[in-house]
């Protein structure tokens, strides 16, 4: 039997039929609606796009301050960096550790892993370790937090208007861009397609 | 269509959670591996009720200093302050920007107390094989995964203030005892998310639909 022609939801375990999807639909289980599959037209390609964009805004937020401060002729300026590392100094170890995570090691790995996976795949070949790699993404992706990072430094700022004169940095921009960025490779990655063409390939 | 809804687990298959496939049970093996992906197969996540309990009454626990610590230390020429959570959205409110006091209450009191109190109405309904509304309950952990992230907001927030303002003569921030238990509050329920079943919410159900 051939069971490629059906699906269990994984979120209330309904065994179903699979049906061919057209123009972007989205199948979804018919007990709990959750979403079981969808076909995204060009999907390899857009999420490629969406990802390479991604990491040049992803480098640009972290080489470059992300706001600066001046106050009575001090000035101040914070990258991605001094936050993780000031909270190091502090003996906050474990807050920096946090922080480091979210949004600079989850985020570099997902966009690292998601371009090795994708450039061979869009040539029709099969990256090295592609099985574990797909797999492996599943859990760090919870883990990125880059637009939680820029509303927080959105209420940061508000919070410092009254004491001092604030200035965005180059990294703001890279964040604010980051989000729908993020957003658009997120709904152009269609894991159900991937896992499919992976099998066929291997 | 119509009749009944049999699920994967009751026709003796297994829907792996990495990538999808759908194979049979193997009997008497209790090791499966997708033969797609190689990823552990089980029928139900291995005692994911006890597991997800465990992270859930950590967080319970962790969630006292998470609000009575001071999160947060500042020192200037005009004197020294702590702030907990709630003083921060208070501070929020009164200096005028209550859209962000609001953003902020969102996401630092109401989501996580929330997400603890939906947790243990999930974990308990399904040890009592409820089988009431399971699609109001699936919807809420489906909100409970979705909007648990942010509650790190917060963290972000003196994270930022912290590296920002360290004018030696002038202010200085420093993160409170208060930012690592609310940090571990976050941290924790979401593995006790993670760590839940939401099939384990259909189970009971038997082949009734929802």
């Amino acid at each position: 039997m051939d069971y490629s022609a059906l699906i269990a939801c994984h979120e209330c375990d309904l065994l179903q039929r699979r049906v061919r999807l057209h123009g972007g639909a989205v199948a979804r289980c018919r007990r709990c609606a959750a979403e079981l599959y969808r076909d995204s037209p060009h999907g390899i390609e857009r999420s490629l796009a969406c990802t390479l964009a991604a990491l040049l805004l992803f480098l640009i937020a972290n080489a470059y301050p992300i706001v600066g401060l001046e106050v009575q002729g001090n000035r101040q300026e914070a990258s991605l960096y001094d936050t993780v590392h000031t909270l190091w100094i502090q003996d906050r170890k474990d807050v920096a550790l946090l922080i480091a995570v979210t949004t600079m090691v989850a985020p570099a790995i997902e966009i690292g892993l998601l371009l090795y996976l994708l450039f061979p795949l869009q040539l029709n070949r099969l990256a090295a370790g592609a099985v574990p790699i797909l797999r492996f993404l599943d859990t760090v992706h919870p883990w990125s937090m880059m637009e939680v990072f820029v509303l927080g430094i959105l209420v940061s700022l508000v919070k410092l208007e009254h004491l001092a004169h604030v200035e965005a940095g180059i990294a703001l921009w890279a964040f604010g861009g980051l989000i729908p960025v993020l957003i658009a490779a997120a709904n152009a990655f269609n894991s159900d397609e991937i896992w499919a063409k992976v099998s066929v390939l291997r | 269509m119509s009749r009944s809804a049999l699920t994967a687990a009751q026709l003796g298959y297994y829907g792996c959670h990495a990538c999808n496939l759908v194979a049979p049970v193997q009997p008497g093996r209790h090791d499966a591996v997708c033969v797609r992906c190689g990823h552990h197969l089980h029928l139900r996540k291995p005692d994911s009720v006890t597991r997800s309990w465990a992270f859930l009454i950590a967080g319970y626990i962790l969630y006292v200093p998470a609000n009575v610590l001071p999160i947060m230390h500042t020192s200037s020429l005009f004197g020294a302050q702590s702030d907990t959570i709630m003083s921060g959205v208070v501070y929020l409110w009164t200096s005028g920007s209550w859209h962000l006091a609001l953003i902020v209450f969102i996401a630092s009191i109401l989501v996580p107390s929330a997400k603890l109190l939906a947790m243990t109405f999930l974990l308990l309904s399904v040890q009592r094989r409820s089988v009431w509304d399971p699609l109001q309950r699936t919807k809420m952990y489906r909100i409970v995964e979705l909007v648990g992230r942010w509650s790190m907001l917060d963290i972000f927030v003196v994270a930022i203030l912290v590296a920002l303002v360290q004018l030696q003569s002038l202010a200085t921030i420093e993160a409170g005892l208060g930012a690592v238990a609310f940090g571990a509050v976050v941290v924790l329920t979401m593995f006790a998310a993670m760590e839940f079943d939401p099939r384990l919410i259909w189970d009971p159900q038997g082949g009734r639909r929802g």
